[in-house]
């Protein structure tokens, strides 16, 4: 399974990374490698099996819809690129 | 300290117990062993002097007070994923470079609550993405062994640290072998527990149904003292494993007669180095001298591991790294023309090359028409590995084989083949898909380099683990082999 250039673009897109237009032919060559090796598992016939999402099998523990945390928000924005009164600030969205 | 300190853990803390020296002067030790001989290595990002000989001063305090538990002032290292309040958690990505934790991880506050003095942060690959150490923003680690080769990775930094007595035990966590393949690289014992153990609130997630928490140490008896404090239930993790606590330590002494050893034939393959193989059936030779019982097992979808986790992991962590936009934390590009632009450059500039590989492969699988043919299959595939482990426990108590097909390789060997690279994870990776507690621990040497023994148990069987690996190492000094640079 090749990927083309087209392929890296439209996935960057997705995934909402820029990448430099010269490494887009190495990224697809990689990909497709990677995807090549990947394909070895079409050899082996699942249709019979329940996919496994946890390796214990387990669903999530739910807990009762409760208050835990205290309010932090001093402290996690003193770690943001920007913030004006309380607010995270990024580029101007609507004119 | 005028003399060396001994090795192990379970030595050391009989020495603070009995007063042969403070922890302020083992953490000074140990800082100044790491000022003097990490410019070599590279294994820390952070090292954290003076908070260390803070926390030094207080385990000392407590030890006076009566109040000392097992392992009060016995200094270790934390991998950089670990969250660590007020000190940089970098993660070693440039994305992280500027991030100081708000909190700390529950392994950590563990860690610390029971005394341990944090020396610093490893290096690691970014974002635990890696097999060599080669990913981190801060540069690549060197092997104590040879420094021209890789620690291996992605806890290459923690391995690389305890191998060359800069701490006497790291922590680090496992998504397809991380703590087991450089332990093996550099010649020390690392666990990986079963999933759920070690709780993974505040451990930066990559791939979070396979990332797992535990030490790395000299000896298994060291990896079951720091088990003890790592391991808990943590209601603030969704996936950790509601048990009591237990003492890993408990069957240390139990003996190897009678226990069954499975030897599957995967793992005896061609892609097994000659002298490694020779290794490990030496080994396989004494446990079977000592009474074990060895019998053929079969692990008929192990060799589909490696294409399943690489479309598992990369598709969590395309997932789990979306939280990185440059808005909230971490790094940001400098002027940006919109939001989108602040979005696609800031990780664009933030992350490194392998980390956008494995974004890029995992938005793939899990795009609209791929989700099937790829992360469904993985899981069906999963699945069938998982069952092929529950097997074969119903016949053996413990999987013995290799833990790495190579001894470390030269640092660049594999930078422009990544699949390559993927292939050494050969042998780790079926452990995390199945969730089993496994560890390597070091078993001889090949060309002056150190190779591993991997053990794997059934699902919370790290004490019967532990308890062999400990055996071994009674009649054995592997473990015990430094470095001749660093004795």
């Amino acid at each position: 399974m090749a990927i083309s250039n087209d392929e890296v673009r439209a996935m960057a897109k997705l995934a909402r990374l820029a990448i430099e237009p010269d490494d887009i032919p190495d990224y697809a060559e990689q990909l497709s490698a990677i995807l090549a090796f990947v394909a070895r598992m079409d050899e082996t016939d699942t249709s019979a099996v329940e996919p496994l999402a946890h390796p214990l099998d387990l669903t999530a523990r739910l807990r009762s819809d409760l208050v835990s945390e205290g309010n932090q928000r001093e402290l996690f924005q003193s770690l943001a690129p920007e913030v004006e009164r309380g607010l995270y600030l990024v580029p101007k969205v609507i004119e | 300290m005028t003399d060396s300190p001994p090795r192990s853990v379970a030595r050391l803390a009989i020495g603070l117990a009995r007063g042969d020296y403070s922890s302020v002067e083992l953490t000074r030790h140990y800082l100044e062993r790491i000022a003097a001989r990490d410019p070599q290595l590279n294994s820390f990002i952070t090292v954290c002097a003076e908070q260390a000989l803070a926390q030094a001063a207080a385990a000392d305090a407590r030890r006076a007070a009566g109040r000392a538990g097992p392992l009060t002032g016995i200094p270790y290292a934390n991998k950089d994923i670990f969250c660590t309040r007020g000190v940089r958690t970098s993660c070693a990505s440039r994305m992280l470079d500027n991030f100081v934790a708000p909190y700390d991880a529950t392994a950590v506050e563990r860690l610390h609550e029971a005394g341990l003095v944090m020396l610093g942060k490893t290096n690691m690959d970014e974002f635990a993405m890696g097999s060599s150490n080669e990913s981190s923003y801060y540069g690549p680690v060197a092997n104590p062994w040879d420094l021209t080769r890789v620690p291996g990775g992605s806890s290459g930094g923690s391995a690389a640290a305890v191998a060359a007595g800069l701490a006497p035990i790291a922590t680090g966590t496992d998504t397809g072998g991380s703590i087991r393949q450089p332990a093996a690289f550099c010649g020390v014992s690392g666990i990986k527990p079963t999933y759920g153990r070690v709780s993974r609130y505040g451990m930066i997630a990559f791939a979070s149904s396979l990332d797992q928490g535990g030490p790395m140490g000299v000896s298994a008896e060291d990896l079951a003292l720091l088990l003890n404090v790592m391991a808990s239930f943590d209601p603030r993790d969704s996936t950790s494993i509601d048990r009591p606590d237990e003492d890993f330590t408990r069957l240390l002494a139990a003996p190897v007669a009678g226990l069954r050893i499975g030897l599957p034939h995967e793992y005896f393959d061609q892609h097994l180095d000659a002298g490694i193989r020779h290794c490990v059936e030496q080994a396989i030779k004494e446990l079977a001298a000592r009474g074990a019982v060895i019998r053929d097992i079969a692990l008929p979808h192990v060799s589909l591991a490696i294409p399943a986790y690489y479309v598992i992991a990369p598709a969590e962590c395309s997932s789990n790294l979306s939280r990185y936009d440059g808005a909230r934390f971490g790094y940001r590009c400098t002027d940006p023309i919109d939001l989108n632009d602040l979005y696609c450059r800031s990780r664009g500039e933030g992350f490194g090359a392998e980390v956008k590989r494995r974004i890029l492969i995992g938005t793939y699988v899990l795009s609209s028409g791929y989700y099937d043919a790829y992360y469904r299959k993985a899981q069906q595939i999963r699945r069938m590995i998982s069952d092929d482990f529950r097997c074969a426990f119903e016949n053996v108590d413990v999987i013995v084989g290799p833990t790495t097909p190579t001894v470390a390789y030269h640092t660049g060997a594999h930078n422009k083949e990544p699949v390559t690279m993927y292939l050494g994870d050969i042998y780790t990776t079926a452990a995390n898909l199945a969730g089993l507690p496994s560890m390597s621990i070091p078993a001889g040497f090949v060309d002056g380099l150190p190779i591993g023994l991997q053990l794997t148990a059934n699902h919370f069987d790290e004490a019967r683990l532990l308890g062999l690996a400990h055996r071994y190492q009674c009649e054995s000094d592997w473990h015990l082999r430094t470095p001749p640079g660093f004795n």
